[in-house]
């Protein structure tokens, strides 16, 4: 009993990263029907700022309590600055030109991994686990680390936070017109290239806030970490149906779940097989995932 | 007493507009008056629609577009439109997953209280379905939420492309009773194909064939020819 905890706790933790990978993706696509696959890239600078930071680049900054929350901060930061530039100089001069856009995204991921490397190299680097997530606490005799609820609280309030600004503010209300009709939205004197940008930095945020929780839950950060993460998020988002925040919630849990239960249930590595066979299942039945928005 | 001015709101010369291979305008040159509605009229396919979309640079157009005397034809879209030209596109293209005071608070978020009351007067309606999504609205009530949205912001013109399309009669009626109320506070280009329509509203007309302007004058003094009619629009105009 106590191991099925363990699993269903830390499945959940892993769907929880899946989703701050993935919100940022979905949210990109739905308004602007780019598939950014830099987005991994994204996530491994923001780790990186914040390593750096905590280990000493920025004054204040540290390993633990309000210190690594600077840490994290500048690391979300780093990742929104980049989002909002890359948007900026590279995708907007592309828009609606969506063949140009992919390889200008797949270029830039291999690019920002291989200056990850060049900088800090290749080989995974220690990164900081404050003491909040270092702990354990034991539910239904299972002792679980504590990162997996740091990561389940900020991929929740995330999903809080997008869908209040996507429910109450203006900018919300611009997403989601624009997610629908975007030349119609511009027909009402809205500019809709500055909610773009706006997304992207979001999008870069909180996959900075992915990387960073991700490398404390993973005890390290390496240049090829947001490659990796990205692949489950692509399949999170598809699942969840493109462009669907709760669509992509959902479908993170699921992919959480699946790999860990299947991980240890049968062999290790059988958990990847099962994700990719339960998309394969999704498409199939449904495919405009669990949302059912296909993609356009 | 201020002077009314008779200066065209809007001037078009030699506009041409270019869509992958096809020269769909081909140096259309035309002027919307000051007051009232302006008909633009021609076949299906004759560059009407694409007319009003490239005022509003909804597509890729050369050539001179003058609102109240400021060129615009340069212009993006956004900026276009803040200058003061309202758009309410063929088919409606309401915002389907927002609610009607969403779609209302997107065009307009803060609308002066002359307008909004306008919008009130004239769609009553819109207020009892405020919190109802748009897309389960009727063909009408869509025109409705279409036509507000152009209506709240202080517009200097409205295009409005062929609002009575689809609907039934009783609407027909509703919507031109609408447009005719519209054009007293703005002045409107229109495109319709519903020639009784035009009769009731427009005061000049412009008919369009094969991307170019073939006739501009007065709605009535062509609709009471029909053999002239019947020559440029392939339509009689009784009824």
């Amino acid at each position: 009993m106590s191991t099925f905890v363990l699993l269903l706790a830390t499945g959940l933790g892993l769907g929880a990263l899946y989703f701050l990978v993935a919100s940022g993706l979905s949210l990109i696509y739905g308004l602007m029907g780019v598939l950014n696959f830099a987005h991994g890239a994204f996530l491994a600078a923001g780790a990186y700022a914040a390593w750096w930071a905590a280990a000493g680049g920025l004054p204040g900054a540290g390993g633990d309590g309000w210190g690594f929350v600077l840490a994290t901060a500048f690391g979300v930061a780093v990742g929104a600055v980049i989002g909002a530039s890359v948007e900026l100089l590279l995708i907007r001069p592309l828009y609606r030109r969506h063949i140009e856009q992919v390889l200008v995204t797949v270029g830039l991921g291999l690019v920002g991994v291989a200056l990850l490397r060049g900088i800090w190299g290749a080989d995974p680097l220690p990164f900081p686990r404050p003491e909040v997530a270092a702990g354990v606490t034991t539910i239904g005799g299972a002792a679980i680390p504590n990162d997996r609820f740091v990561l389940l609280v900020a991929a929740i309030a995330v999903l809080l936070g997008l869908l209040a600004l996507l429910r109450f503010t203006r900018i919300g209300l611009i997403i989601r017109a624009g997610v629908e009709n975007r030349s119609m939205v511009e027909a009402l004197g809205i500019d809709v290239r500055r909610t773009f940008t706006l997304v992207f930095a979001l999008g870069g945020a909180v996959a900075a806030l992915g990387g960073v929780l991700g490398s404390v839950y993973l005890g390290s950060v390496s240049p090829g970490q947001g490659t990796s993460l990205l692949i489950f998020a692509f399949i999170v988002v598809v699942i969840g149906g493109l462009g669907s925040l709760t669509g992509s919630a959902v479908a993170a849990v699921v992919v959480g779940l699946v790999q860990q239960l299947a991980n240890y249930y049968t062999a290790s590595g059988v958990g990847d097989l099962s994700v990719v066979l339960l998309l394969a299942l999704v498409l199939l039945v449904r495919p405009g995932g669990l949302s059912g928005r296909a993609a356009a | 007493m201020r002077a009314i001015s008779t200066e065209p709101v809007l001037e078009l010369a030699d506009v041409h507009v270019r869509i992958g291979g096809s020269h769909v305008l081909q140096g259309v040159s035309l002027a919307v008056a000051p007051t009232g509605v302006t008909a633009l009229l021609g076949r299906n396919g004759v560059g009407k629609t694409t007319t009003l979309r490239a005022v509003v640079g909804l597509v890729p157009r050369t050539g001179s577009i003058r609102l109240a005397g400021d060129e615009i034809g340069r212009g993006r879209t956004p900026w276009v439109v803040r200058q003061g030209v309202g758009y309410v596109p063929e088919d409606r293209e309401v915002f389907a997953t927002l609610t009607v005071a969403e779609n209302l608070r997107l065009a307009c978020p803060d609308p002066e209280p002359e307008r909004a009351a306008l919008v009130h007067e004239l769609f009553p309606e819109l207020a009892e379905r405020s919190r109802q999504r748009a897309g389960t609205l009727s063909g009408g009530q869509q025109q409705m939420v279409a036509l507000a949205r152009a209506l709240l912001p202080p517009s200097r013109l409205l295009l409005i492309d062929e609002p009575t399309k689809g609907l039934a009669p009783r609407l027909v009626t509703e919507v031109a009773a609408a447009l005719e109320r519209v054009a007293q506070v703005t002045p409107v280009l229109l495109v319709e194909q519903n020639l009784p329509v035009v009769r009731r509203l427009a005061g000049d007309v412009v008919v369009l064939d094969a991307g170019r302007v073939v006739h501009a004058g007065r709605a009535d003094e062509l609709l009471a020819d029909a053999g002239r009619t019947r020559e440029l629009l392939g339509v009689g105009s009784k009824s």
